[in-house]
């Protein structure tokens, strides 16, 4: 409880940034100017799209198709980047998220499928365009869901709302399982719409069609890239928001809500906003998984669902949206790199049993971390929240003369970060 | 008309009050303090003023308006800003950007005045512009004293609340703590101080309320008080 340090005891503490790997690719890439940002940022994600028409033979699935696989990372990384939203930047531990997926689903399966009463692809809905229509219907209505969930829970706090929301997720799926007349119960609701484009003598239902089985372009590969389109789309919205005001709140609210609120933060406010966006976005995803499926049925929409996509969120780093993505890729990925495997590196495995045991391995896996790693494989930054490239720039400026022995005062280091 | 006055204040945690009845009022300009044991009710005091306390019976004033209802953060607009106990600083941002918090709500009008304000924050508090960007939660408990106290002042408060500002500081950063305490009411912040020092607190303010079990047992003039044998006894460790 010293407040007496000497000078230079106080310079290290202040200018040696404790800095991990994320820190250190956070100051080497918001040192770089725009266009070398775009320059690498570009050719890294057009790397990732191609790679379900390269196939490298090292990443490629032998049990499922990889295309379709990389379509389910898609969807995933979708629901992790709106998990994180709520969890990660608004600490709001959500664990039925797996109940906005679900509506996102349904809504698009019920207005689209001639199994549902609300079939509107009977009557003046071409079924070309009726999925298009239905998406942004999805959204809007998980978005009001989660209003609703979130209205009368989050004046709950910590595990109470961490109950409600497990209580909200099997109540959806329920719902769904219950409803018969509506959502066809156990059987689901089949022949959802899907966009219809790139009609060819190939691929007479357009490319997106579960008929279109022409690898390496097939249906999972044209989803993977739909849902690349969309990710980038989403990362830059909620990239804009956390950088403003209401991202600022969320960020308090995370780490102290009352003196959030002391110091002039409607908290109420900002967990419904986080809520809300966070479920339209997990509904987005939702739609997206009815469109390429086609199909939905209750069973897909277990609780266990919920564990998997807060696994990812946690696995990747809470808060960062690009660890969450990476944690979204671990949870799809792995299980399907074993599935259908009997070799690995020359030894024999029987890989579909390591994949149907993908909860126990994320439950260890999960385990581990927290012992060494509880802030996920790519943390968020722990310094520097809101205060621009110019601040990590006089960081790292100030941390490179560190580490090269050079003696600079403390006022010259900062200089630069006012 | 004073600038706050609470009147008849009972709160309630469950079947237990925790305050009871306790009527007080706040001048424009003083400096008040509010003394008692642990479990007198001081804090809960506080929370009912900031808002983050639902009332039981009786209202709170501020400026000549009833803000019992008002919400929390209604309450930074109209000007009462709270330290809270324990400092409440947000371990994850820097120095700087638990000031900026504080001026989250009252947005400032020019980038003159922020900077302004914020000139006057690093002036009582030079360390924290030693300090600015390290993280909140790596910071000593007096320099985390100090990030609360600079943050409620970037909201430019009427009426600032502080919660035991000295509670597990060293004896001399207390004494700094105090002294800053007593600077800022002097340059026309009315401060409303809770506190178990009493010594330090009785001896820098204008008045002061001695709450026991939730009711005012006693008020009156600082150095009065202080001189009070009750008191001394009470609250000094004097026989």
């Amino acid at each position: 409880m010293t407040t007496s340090t000497s000078g230079s005891a106080s310079l290290d503490t202040v200018e040696t940034p404790n800095i991990g790997i994320g820190d250190r690719f956070r100051l080497w890439w918001d040192a770089l100017a725009r266009p070398a940002q775009w320059g690498i940022g570009v050719p890294f994600i057009v790397l990732i799209a191609l790679l379900p028409v390269i196939r490298p033979p090292v990443l490629t699935t032998v049990g499922t198709d990889f295309g379709s696989v990389l379509a389910q990372f898609g969807m995933y990384a979708l629901l992790a980047i709106g998990l994180n939203v709520v969890v990660g930047q608004t600490g709001l531990l959500d664990l039925g998220y797996v109940g906005f997926y679900a509506i996102g689903a349904y809504t698009v399966g019920l207005i689209t499928s001639p199994d549902s009463p609300w079939n509107l692809t009977d009557d003046w809905l071409s079924r070309d365009w009726a999925w298009l229509f239905a998406v942004p219907i999805a959204i809007g209505i998980t978005a009001v869901s989660g209003l609703i969930l979130g209205s009368p829970t989050l004046r709950l706090r910590g595990d109470y709302l961490a109950i409600v929301t497990l209580g909200f997720g099997e109540i959806v799926r329920l719902l769904a399982d219950n409803l018969t007349t509506l959502t066809g119960g156990g059987r689901g609701l089949s022949q959802i719409a899907y966009p219809v484009v790139g009609e060819s003598a190939k691929n007479p239902n357009g490319v997106f069609s579960a008929g279109n089985t022409h690898s390496p372009l097939n249906s999972g590969t044209w989803w993977f890239w739909l849902s690349i389109v969309l990710i980038i789309i989403t990362l830059v919205l909620v990239g804009n928001l956390e950088r403003s005001r209401v991202g600022r709140a969320w960020v308090a609210i995370r780490e102290d809500e009352d003196a959030a609120e002391i110091m002039g933060v409607p908290t109420f406010k900002f967990k419904l906003w986080a809520f809300v966006i966070g479920a339209s976005i997990g509904g987005l995803s939702g739609a997206l998984y009815a469109g390429q499926v086609q199909f939905v049925v209750p069973t897909t929409f277990n609780v266990i669902n919920s564990m998997l996509f807060l696994c990812a969120v946690v696995l990747g780093g809470q808060g960062n949206k690009l660890g969450v993505i990476l944690g979204a890729f671990i949870i799809v990925y792995l299980p399907n790199f074993f599935l259908g495997r009997t070799s690995l590196l020359g030894f024999q495995i029987n890989g579909n049993d390591i994949a149907n045991y993908k909860y126990l391995f994320f439950g260890l896996a999960l385990v581990v971390l927290m012992i060494f790693r509880p802030q996920g494989l790519i943390p968020a930054r722990q310094k520097l929240l809101a205060y621009g490239r110019q601040v990590y720039v006089a960081a790292r400026d100030a941390y490179r003369a560190l580490t090269a022995r050079t003696e600079v005062s403390a006022d010259d280091a900062k200089g630069g970060a006012r | 008309m004073p600038l706050l006055e609470l009147k008849d204040l009972t709160l309630a945690y469950g079947r237990i009050e925790a305050v009871r009845g306790v009527s007080l009022t706040v001048e424009e300009g003083e400096l008040v303090t509010l003394i008692g044991a642990n479990g007198a009710g001081k804090t809960t005091t506080m929370r009912a003023i900031s808002g983050i306390r639902p009332v039981s019976r009786g209202s709170v004033w501020f400026d000549g308006k009833d803000i019992t209802r008002m919400k929390a953060h209604e309450r930074v607009l109209a000007g009462i800003v709270q330290a809270p106990e324990g400092r409440g600083v947000f371990p994850g941002m820097t120095v700087v950007e638990n000031l900026e918090m504080g001026a989250y709500a009252r947005k400032f009008a020019s980038k003159a005045e922020h900077d302004e304000t914020v000139d006057r924050v690093y002036e009582l508090f030079p360390r924290l512009k030693e300090r600015r960007t390290q993280v909140g939660g790596t910071l000593s408990g007096g320099e985390q004293q100090m990030v609360a106290i600079g943050r409620a002042l970037m909201a430019r408060p009427r009426l600032l609340l502080l919660d035991e500002p000295s509670m597990g500081l060293a004896p001399l950063v207390i004494q700094q703590i105090f002294r800053i305490v007593s600077e800022i009411n002097e340059s026309g912040t009315t401060v409303l101080l809770v506190e178990q020092n009493a010594q330090q607190a009785l001896s820098r303010s204008h008045r002061a309320y001695i709450l026991e079990t939730g009711e005012v047992i006693k008020s009156g003039n600082g150095k009065e008080l202080l001189a009070d044998p009750a008191v001394k006894q009470a609250y000094l460790g004097v026989a």
